[in-house]
C-alpha cells in the first residue's frame, strides 16, 4: 500500500479542495436562496434576464467564466480593485479566488434545485400560518424554509460536487499555484503533464472518487431525513 | 359582538358586491357553490384585498379602503379553519396546535391548551404527524390550532365539505360545543342547510356575489330567497324549539316548537335546551282530513300561506302550523286533487325517522 501514501503536497491539494468547495457552497447559499426566491415568486420586468444571468455559467465555456472573473475580480478589475482597497479582500491568485470561481460555477445548480422546491410549496400553508399570527419573516422561517429543506440540501450537495470537480474557470482565474490555488483537479492535471506522474494522478483520482461518493451518500441521508419530516398532509 | 362587512371586488367576469352586519354568535354565509362565499370570507380574513371594502369588528376598524386602512392578515387575530385542514406537514400535531399560541403572546395557560384538546377529543393524537391522521381528525386539529391562537373571530370555510357523512356527524357535535362553550364569534361558510340550520344564529344568503337576504336563521331559511339558494333536494323549513322530554324506552325526544310537539329521534341534550330542527320539504306530506291509523308520529294542523309556481311537476307549499312555518313539497297533481289554495286548512304529516340528522 506504499504507493497509496500521499505526499505532503498531495495532502495540501486535498485539504485545499475540501476547503474551497465548502466555502464556495456555504458562501453562495444565502445568495442562491434569495435568487431562487425571487425567480420562483417574484413578478417583475427583466425576470427572464435575471434567469439568464444566473444560468450563464452553466452554458458558457468554463474558460470564459474564468476570464470574465479575471476581468471583474482581478486586481485591476472594477470589483476586485474596490474590494481590495476598501475591505482588503483579494481574489486573484488566492484560494479565495478558487472558491469564488467554484461558487459561480455551482450557483445555477444550487438556484435551480432550491427554486424547484420553492415552487412545490403549497402557498395555502403560508396563508394558514399568516392567519395564525405569523408575519412574513416568521412564515418563511417556520413554514417555507423547513418545507424546502430537501431542495436546499440537494442544491448544496450539487454545488459542493461541482466545486470539487471545477477546473477550467479556476485555473483561468487563479492559475495553478501549489499550496494556494492548486486544487485536487489541478493537481491531477499537473501530474498528468509530467513524466512518471501517473501514480500520483491515480492516488488523487481515488481520493476524488471517495470524496464524491461520500458527499452523495451523505446527501441521500439528509434528503431522506428531510423528506420524512415533510410528508404532505 | 358586532361585525360589519362591506366589500366590492372584481375577479375576472365575477363581481362581488356585498354588505352585511351581524351580531350573532354564529353567522352563516349561505349559498350555492360559486356564489362568492369563499371570496367574501377571504376578504374578511385579509387573504383577498377587495377593490373597495370596509370591515369593522366591535367598533374596531380592521380595514377601510377609503381611509387606506388595511390590517395585515397576521395582525387581525382572525382564526381561519379552511376546507382542507392545511396542517403543517413538518410539525407534529402538538406543535401544529402550539403554532399560533406562540404568536398570540401565549398568555393562555397550559390549562387552556388542555381544555381545548379535551373539547375536541384530540388528546391521543398529539405526538402524531398530520399525514397519519384521518380527514375528521385533521379537521379537529385545525379547529384546535385556530382556537389556540386566541382569535377575536373564527372564520370557517366549509370545514366539513371535504368529509364524508360519517365524519361530518363526528365533527358537528364538536362545533356545537365550540359555539356553546367559547365566546368567540364565528363566521361559517356553508352550502349545506343541515349544517347552517344546526349551527347558525344569523344567516346571510349569498347569490352571485350579492346578499339576497339576511337575518335570524329560522326566519331566513324558510324564505323563498334562501330556499332558492339551497340544494333543491335539501330545501325545507327551520323550527326553533325546546327539548321537553325524552322517551328513552323508544329512543325518542319530544321538542316543543310553538304549539307543535315534534317527536324526533333521541337527542343527547337535557330538557330545556333549545334546538333547531330542519325539516326538508320533501319529507312533509299533506292531508285535507286528519289521517287515522298512520305510523307517522307528527301530524300538525295548519293553514296554507302560499304555494310556489310549478317546477318540474312539483310545488312547495308554505304552511302556518301552531306558530311555525313548515314547507311541504308535493306534486302539482296533488295540489289540484286536494284543491289547495292560500287559507285552506290542512294537516302536515312528518315521519320521525326522516328527522334524523
Amino acid at each position: 500500500m506504499d504507493w497509496m501514501a500521499l505526499s505532503d503536497a498531495e495532502w495540501t491539494a486535498v485539504r485545499l479542495s475540501l476547503r474551497v468547495a465548502t466555502v464556495a457552497m456555504l458562501g453562495s447559499l444565502p445568495l442562491a436562496l434569495l435568487a431562487a426566491m425571487v425567480l420562483a415568486r417574484g413578478r417583475f420586468w427583466g425576470k427572464s434576464i435575471l434567469n439568464g444571468l444566473v444560468h450563464m455559467p452553466l452554458v458558457l465555456p468554463p474558460v470564459v467564466t474564468g476570464f470574465v472573473l479575471l476581468l471583474l475580480f482581478g486586481r485591476r478589475g472594477p470589483i476586485g480593485a474596490f474590494l481590495a482597497e476598501n475591505f482588503g479582500i483579494v481574489f486573484s491568485f488566492r484560494w479565495t479566488g478558487a472558491a469564488l470561481a467554484c461558487a459561480v460555477m455551482g450557483f445555477p445548480l444550487m438556484v435551480r434545485s432550491i427554486r424547484l422546491s420553492i415552487e412545490a410549496v403549497d402557498r395555502k400553508l403560508e396563508d394558514a400560518a399568516a392567519t395564525l399570527g405569523a408575519g412574513p419573516a416568521w412564515v418563511f422561517l417556520t413554514v417555507t424554509l423547513p418545507l424546502i429543506l430537501p431542495g436546499i440540501i440537494a442544491g448544496m450537495i450539487l454545488s459542493f460536487a461541482k466545486a470539487m470537480g471545477e477546473f477550467g474557470a479556476t485555473i483561468t482565474f487563479v492559475s495553478n499555484i501549489p499550496g494556494e490555488t492548486q486544487t485536487l483537479s489541478s493537481a491531477i492535471y499537473t501530474f498528468t503533464q509530467v513524466p512518471g506522474g501517473d501514480a500520483g494522478a491515480l492516488r488523487l483520482a481515488v481520493i476524488s472518487v471517495f470524496i464524491s461518493m461520500g458527499a452523495l451518500m451523505l446527501s441521500e441521508v439528509f434528503a431522506a431525513f428531510a423528506a420524512k419530516r415533510s410528508v404532505a398532509a | 359582538m358586532s361585525l360589519e362587512v362591506e366589500a366590492s371586488h372584481r375577479i375576472g367576469a365575477f363581481t362581488i358586491d356585498a354588505a352585511f352586519t351581524s351580531d350573532g354568535s354564529v353567522t352563516a354565509l349561505f349559498g350555492r357553490s360559486g356564489s362568492g362565499k369563499t371570496s367574501l370570507i377571504n376578504i374578511i380574513a385579509g387573504l383577498l384585498r377587495p377593490d373597495v371594502g370596509r370591515i369593522v369588528l366591535d367598533g374596531d376598524v380592521i380595514a377601510d379602503s377609503r381611509k387606506q386602512i388595511f390590517t395585515p392578515i397576521h395582525r387581525r387575530r382572525f382564526g381561519y379553519v379552511f376546507q382542507e385542514a392545511r396542517l403543517f406537514p413538518h410539525l407534529s400535531v402538538r406543535r401544529n396546535l402550539a403554532y399560533g399560541r406562540w404568536f398570540a403572546g401565549s398568555q393562555k395557560s397550559a390549562s387552556e391548551f388542555g381544555r381545548i384538546v379535551e373539547m375536541l377529543g384530540i388528546g391521543h393524537l398529539l405526538d402524531r404527524r398530520p399525514s397519519t391522521l384521518s380527514g375528521g381528525e385533521r379537521q379537529r386539529v385545525a379547529v384546535g390550532r385556530a382556537l389556540l391562537a386566541s382569535p377575536r373571530l373564527l372564520l370557517m370555510d366549509e370545514p366539513l365539505a371535504a368529509l364524508d357523512e360519517a365524519r361530518k356527524a363526528e365533527i358537528l357535535p364538536y362545533l356545537e360545543r365550540l359555539r356553546d362553550e367559547t365566546r368567540i364569534p364565528i363566521v361559517y361558510v356553508s352550502h349545506s342547510v343541515a349544517e347552517v340550520a344546526r349551527l347558525a344564529e344569523r344567516v346571510i344568503v349569498i347569490e352571485n356575489g350579492r346578499v339576497k337576504a339576511s337575518g335570524d336563521a329560522a326566519v331566513i331559511l324558510s324564505q323563498p330567497a334562501a330556499v332558492h339558494a339551497m340544494d333543491w333536494r335539501e330545501a325545507g323549513a327551520l323550527l326553533e324549539g325546546v327539548v321537553e322530554s325524552h322517551d328513552s324506552a323508544h329512543n325518542l325526544t319530544a321538542v316543543r316548537a310553538g304549539q307543535c310537539l315534534v317527536r324526533v329521534p333521541q337527542l343527547f341534550v337535557p330538557p330545556g335546551h333549545s334546538v333547531r330542527l330542519h325539516i326538508a320539504a320533501r319529507d312533509v306530506m299533506l292531508a285535507t282530513v286528519r289521517p287515522e291509523g298512520i305510523s307517522a308520529l307528527n301530524v300538525f294542523e295548519g293553514t296554507v300561506i302560499d304555494l310556489s309556481p310549478d317546477e318540474k311537476g312539483s310545488i312547495d307549499v308554505r304552511l302556518q302550523c301552531g306558530g311555525n312555518v313548515i314547507l311541504a313539497r308535493i306534486t302539482a297533481l296533488s295540489r289540484d286533487a286536494l284543491q289547495l289554495a292560500p287559507g285552506k286548512s290542512v294537516h302536515a304529516i312528518i315521519k320521525t325517522v326522516a328527522l334524523d340528522h
